[in-house]
């Protein structure tokens, strides 16, 4: 029980640890990003005490202590307790939702097998897409507390995309569970394992093509980045819901604002990605489909699969910046036509499509 | 069953233990300057033009209404996408009538007008 505890406790630190560093990175890839995109020179070092040799780690330290030390300033007009508490309200969630995603198979330690997720429910994807609606209460406290005008319209006009976007997530997924027939997240990447005549490894994207790009559209927009940041729209509305917001807590909107990149970006990997899978590669080795066996240790395989997530999550992070740095904002009638007109209706058309196809299959 | 969700009470305790150290830092470390013009709301500059907790457009009550509806219904699709293979084309046939009338539904908001933002 106590040792059940401790490792609990190790893969929470492992994967808060993983998370939040991830985020730091991010938001210099985001700078860095633009200024390769825009081809000028961006995202200076920042120098502590002289030295500016580490680069990226030098940034990674002095933005926190940055933020850190500036003053938090509460307007006077504000509700004092929600506008404290909703940047820890945006940003919890979106930390725990990425605690479910699976970042290895098992490692097998002294007889025991230790599954590498952090939370392993048998209804994963149910807890992530739960954690991921709490993040609303987040953007709508913040507009409203902040007793704003540019906040409050950044505030509803966040609940409503977000909302919104929900529904077509949600039918996305319906149709990417009814092809693993599980809602457990490690299940589904297990299953991504097999090879379709021998040769294609069988990630969701070959079976769910269309749900992969309705999760990835309402991901985006769940995130509230280019081309659907109006909540934040910064040309009309400031800042939208984080107007009233300065030091940690408005560090704290934007690492909400990373670290849903990660989620989708890790979502994106399990659901439709493989996962820690890299193709031919099992528990004991290469299975090369030629019938060329490589063994290895069962340490390497597990960091091979850590570093094929990573690399997964990376690249998907990547593509997220990439998309906000290429795309103009959306109108904001655009944005609800979008999420109501287009993908609802097409993701409720995937779901019957898709069981349709299967049972048709199954005879 | 229940010792699964031990895992998730410890992330909770460190997430919450991260963000709580986070807003208490901030709050340790920062200098502190309050003065009158600095609590005022932000207005580009201008003075302040009064509480924002006033009445917002109606729009956006008739989408979280909608929303609600409908993610019930969505809510209602995942156990029968875990056991549709078992349940077999009577499921189907079941789950056709059931989105048959969540698309009248739509169509019904869609033609009266509820979707348009002007």
């Amino acid at each position: 029980m106590l040792i059940d505890l401790l490792i609990a406790a190790i893969k929470a630190l492992i994967v808060i640890g993983m998370v939040l560093p991830l985020a730091g990175i991010l938001g210099w890839v985001e700078r860095k990003g633009s200024a390769l995109i825009q081809d000028r020179i961006g995202a200076n070092r920042a120098s502590i005490f002289g030295f500016a040799g580490a680069g990226l780690v030098n940034t990674l330290m002095a933005d926190p202590l940055k933020f850190l030390t500036k003053e938090d300033v509460i307007p006077a007009g504000v509700d004092r307790l929600l506008h404290t508490l909703a940047p820890c309200i945006g940003l919890f969630p979106a930390i725990v939702a990425f605690a479910a995603v699976p970042f290895g198979d098992v490692l097998e330690v002294g007889g025991r097998v230790i599954n590498l997720q952090a939370i392993g429910l048998n209804v994963g994807i149910l807890y992530v897409l739960a954690m991921m609606s709490l993040g609303v209460y987040g953007v709508v406290l913040a507009g409203w507390a902040s007793n704003n005008r540019f906040s409050l319209l950044g505030g509803i006009r966040g609940s409503a995309q977000m909302i919104s976007y929900e529904l077509g997530m949600g039918l996305a997924i319906v149709a990417t569970v009814m092809t693993y027939g599980t809602l457990d997240l490690q299940a589904m990447v297990r299953a991504q394992g097999h090879l379709i005549g021998g040769w294609i490894p069988a990630w969701g994207i070959v079976y769910q093509p269309v749900a992969f790009l309705l999760f990835l559209i309402a991901g985006i927009a769940e995130s509230k980045r280019v081309p659907f940041d109006l909540p934040e729209g910064e040309s009309e509305l400031v800042a939208g819901f984080f107007t009233e917001y300065s030091g940690i807590k408005y560090l704290m909107f934007f690492m909400t604002d990373f670290v849903d990149v990660a989620v989708v970006a890790a979502l994106v990997t399990t659901l439709y990605f493989g996962g820690w899978q890299i193709p031919y590669l099992m528990r004991d080795g290469v299975h090369f489909p030629w019938g060329t066996v490589v063994a290895l240790p069962q340490i390497v395989v597990v960091l091979l699969q850590l570093a094929a997530f990573m690399i997964k999550v990376l690249f998907f992070c990547w593509l997220q910046v990439l998309i906000r740095w290429s795309l103009p904002r959306y109108r904001y009638d655009q944005v609800m036509r979008l999420g109501w007109r287009g993908l609802l209706p097409v993701a409720l058309l995937n779901v019957m499509a898709t069981a349709v196809l299967v049972l048709a299959l199954q005879g | 069953m229940t010792e699964q969700y031990l895992p998730v009470l410890v992330t909770f305790a460190f997430s919450a233990a991260v963000v709580g150290l986070m807003v208490s830092l901030g709050r340790l470390l920062g200098p502190r300057h309050d003065s009158t013009e600095k609590g005022e709301a932000f207005e580009c500059g201008n003075p302040a033009s009064g509480s924002a907790w006033g009445r917002f457009s109606v729009k956006f009550y008739l989408t979280a209404i909608l929303f609600i509806v409908f993610d019930v219904e969505v809510v209602f699709m995942y156990p029968w996408a875990v056991l549709f293979r078992r349940l077999g084309w009577f499921g189907f046939g079941e789950m056709t009538v059931f989105v048959a009338m969540l698309g009248v539904a739509l169509l019904y908001v869609w033609r009266k007008g509820a979707l348009e933002w002007d």
